[in-house]
């Protein structure tokens, strides 16, 4: 039954060991509203170990159908796997408009699966719209360490884009029953060349919404346990810089900007952070930005509705000291 | 025996983040003040070959796209330690996105008679899609690893590669079959300075091939903006709110100030 023209809404539903990325239910959120607008279908794309596991996570988000291969190979990612089965899903469903998570792994499947399909590729976009006169897809795609966007749209079908985490919200739609496909049949021969040899993976709290924050800088690195202690005494999570990342000293789960999380808490408290522009995009839509840096011209001056000028171990003893802990 | 390796590393010339400016007026990037460096991945790719080379032997070749500005910091590179250099370099190619960019580059690696090993880098500072490495993977047929922190070992005899890749919550180490791409995380290594003595003769006696399309057999209409699918409509700033940019120097005062906004937020 495959379709003539490209139509509809697609959106990849990633899942790793049946864990449901959050932005994946994101993306159907946004696209629930504009599908409701243009009268558009849309087909939820899954590719998972055991369907039963994650169907009660996704049914009720706003898919009109969800198409689903099992597989045991689809139990974490895998690169060769994963883009060979969605591209045969793709081909077979061809939706207009092809949406995926601006995760690492989708980032990857989704680079492999444009180059398959002949088609362009929209990357980690911050919105998404349909212009009315052409029907084309106009999504932003931020560049420049995220300070500078570009409303791109494609000529190819599918229509594909990376969308970022955290821009949408998901949205519980118990009205629309959607319809449950299977095609493992299209994925039974496949093989993998790549072989896992271990895993290493500690969920970790999702700090991308969390009300109050404290990022240590490069400037922390001499003693970060004072700075994670002085997050816990307020309340705060604690998140780093991309060199204190690099450095191996926190995971990149922990680390904000550009390459990083964005963050959306009331307040955040930046320590040691000079304020380049790849790390300040990352903080754009915090409520209360307070920083402590020993240099009076640190471009993060900008950036701050508070800038203390002094050395942030002294200011943070200090505050350790006052707020008793 | 299996042949001598070649590691070809894709590198791209970016202008500085910190020093571009947008023009609101014109809806233009301003890179004229910025100045241009070697794509800050794309040193940590070049570093992994040349380690790669230090301990497996085999050939560093960097591979560029680009206008005839890239060419010094090309030079950059050979004095690091690269063996050879290759620009492609065409008029017809301004404008291209990342799917032209992996298709030219796939077809460049073609010409060269293939590589061991593609190391990118995870993204450039200022596209930054992170598409070329997969693209490049998924033209040449190669496999492929994203986000690589660390190549553990390098079997040339079995012809597999075993690379630790980050993923959420921490990483995984998989074992891949060799040709492959691999795209490596910005600040995984210290990249080395250039040579003195190479560096010498990279910028006085190295002879640096150029391609334009023609010598890879692409016709003007496949490449540039008219080869490419996405098409930019507009360009926006994101701008920063207004911040107060309230400053204090008293350290007491701040500490004051500071446990007032905490205890504010609730
Ligand atoms: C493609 C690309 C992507 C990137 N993505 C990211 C990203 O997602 N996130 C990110 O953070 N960076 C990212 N970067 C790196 C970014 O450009 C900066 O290098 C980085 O943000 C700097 O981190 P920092 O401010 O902690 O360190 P530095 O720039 O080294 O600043 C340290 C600051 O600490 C101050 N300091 C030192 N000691 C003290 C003290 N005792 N008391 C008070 N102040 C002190 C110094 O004055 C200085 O201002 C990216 C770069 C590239 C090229
Ligand atoms: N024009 C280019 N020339 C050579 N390599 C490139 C070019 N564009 C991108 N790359 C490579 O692909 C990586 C990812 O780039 P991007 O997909 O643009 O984020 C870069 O780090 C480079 O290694």
């Amino acid at each position: 039954m495959s379709r003539e023209e490209w139509r509809g809404f697609g959106v990849f539903i990633e899942q790793d060991e049946g864990v449901v990325e959050e932005t994946s239910l994101e993306i159907l959120g946004r696209i629930r509203e504009l599908a409701d607008k243009y009268n558009i279908k849309i087909t939820s794309f899954v590719l998972t170990d055991d369907i039963n596991r994650i169907i009660d996570k996704i049914r009720y988000y706003g898919s009109d159908e969800i198409v689903y291969a099992e597989n045991s190979l689809f139990k974490t990612y895998l690169s060769d796997v994963f883009s060979t089965a969605l591209y045969r899903l793709v081909s077979k469903y061809r939706p207009r408009y092809l949406l995926l998570p601006a995760t690492r792994n989708s980032r990857d499947l989704a680079g492999r699966l444009a180059i398959m399909l002949r088609t362009c590729l929209l990357a980690h976009v911050i919105s998404i719209d349909i212009d009315p006169e052409t029907m084309r897809m106009n999504a932003a795609v931020p560049g420049f360490g995220g300070n500078i966007a570009a409303v791109c749209e494609c000529v190819t079908m599918p229509e594909m884009a990376t969308v970022s985490p955290g821009v949408f919200t998901p949205k519980i739609r118990k009205d629309i029953e959607p319809k449950l496909i299977n095609e493992s049949d299209l994925t039974k021969d496949l093989k993998t060349s790549m072989r896992k040899i271990s895993r290493t993976s500690v969920a970790r709290p999702d700090i991308s919404r969390s009300e109050k924050i404290v990022v240590a800088g490069a400037g922390c690195i001499k003693d970060l346990e004072l700075i994670k202690r002085f997050a816990k005494i307020i309340g705060a999570e604690y998140a780093v810089t991309r060199p204190v990342a690099d450095a191996g000293l926190a995971p990149r789960d922990l680390q904000v900007g550009s390459t990083g999380i964005s963050l959306k808490s009331k307040l955040v408290i930046v320590l040691g952070a000079s304020g380049a522009p790849h790390f300040v995009s990352g903080i754009r839509d915090c409520g209360t930005v307070v920083s402590v840096n020993i240099d009076p011209d640190a471009p993060i001056k900008d950036f701050s509705d508070l800038f203390v000028v002094g050395d942030l171990y002294d200011i943070v003893k200090k505050l350790i000291d006052r707020l008793g802990g | 025996m299996s042949p001598e390796p070649v590691y070809i590393v894709t590198m791209k010339v970016v202008p500085k983040t910190e020093e571009i400016r947008f023009d609101p007026v014109t809806k233009t990037v301003d890179r004229s003040k910025a100045t241009n460096e070697i794509n800050p991945a794309d040193k940590n790719a070049l570093e992994e070959a040349l380690k790669l080379k230090d301990k497996y032997g085999g050939k560093v070749i960097v591979l560029s796209m680009g206008p005839p500005f890239f060419e010094p910091f090309l030079r950059t590179a050979l004095a690091m330690g690269a063996d050879d250099a290759i620009l492609i370099s065409d008029k017809a190619l301004a404008g291209s996105d990342a799917y032209v960019t992996s298709m030219v580059l796939a077809k460049g690696i073609q010409k060269i008679g293939g590589a061991t090993l593609v190391l990118c880098g995870e993204e450039s500072s200022d596209g930054s899609t992170g598409q070329v490495p997969p693209g490049i993977a998924t033209w040449l047929g190669y496999s492929l690893a994203t986000f690589v922190s660390k190549i553990i070992s390098l079997d040339l005899e079995n012809k597999k590669v075993v690379v630790r890749r980050t993923i959420k919550g921490g990483y995984e180490d998989i074992d891949l079959p060799l040709p492959a791409v691999l795209a490596i995380e910005l600040g995984i290594n210290t990249p080395r300075f250039p040579d003195f003595r190479r560096k010498r003769w990279a910028e006085k006696e190295y002879k640096m091939t150029i391609w334009n399309i023609h010598d890879l057999g692409l016709k003007p209409e496949e490449v540039g903006l008219t080869g490419s699918p996405s098409r930019v409509k507009t360009l926006i700033e994101l701008k920063p709110p207004e911040r107060m940019r309230k400053i204090i120097t008293d350290p007491d005062q701040a500490v004051e100030e500071i446990i007032k906004i905490i205890k504010s937020i609730k």
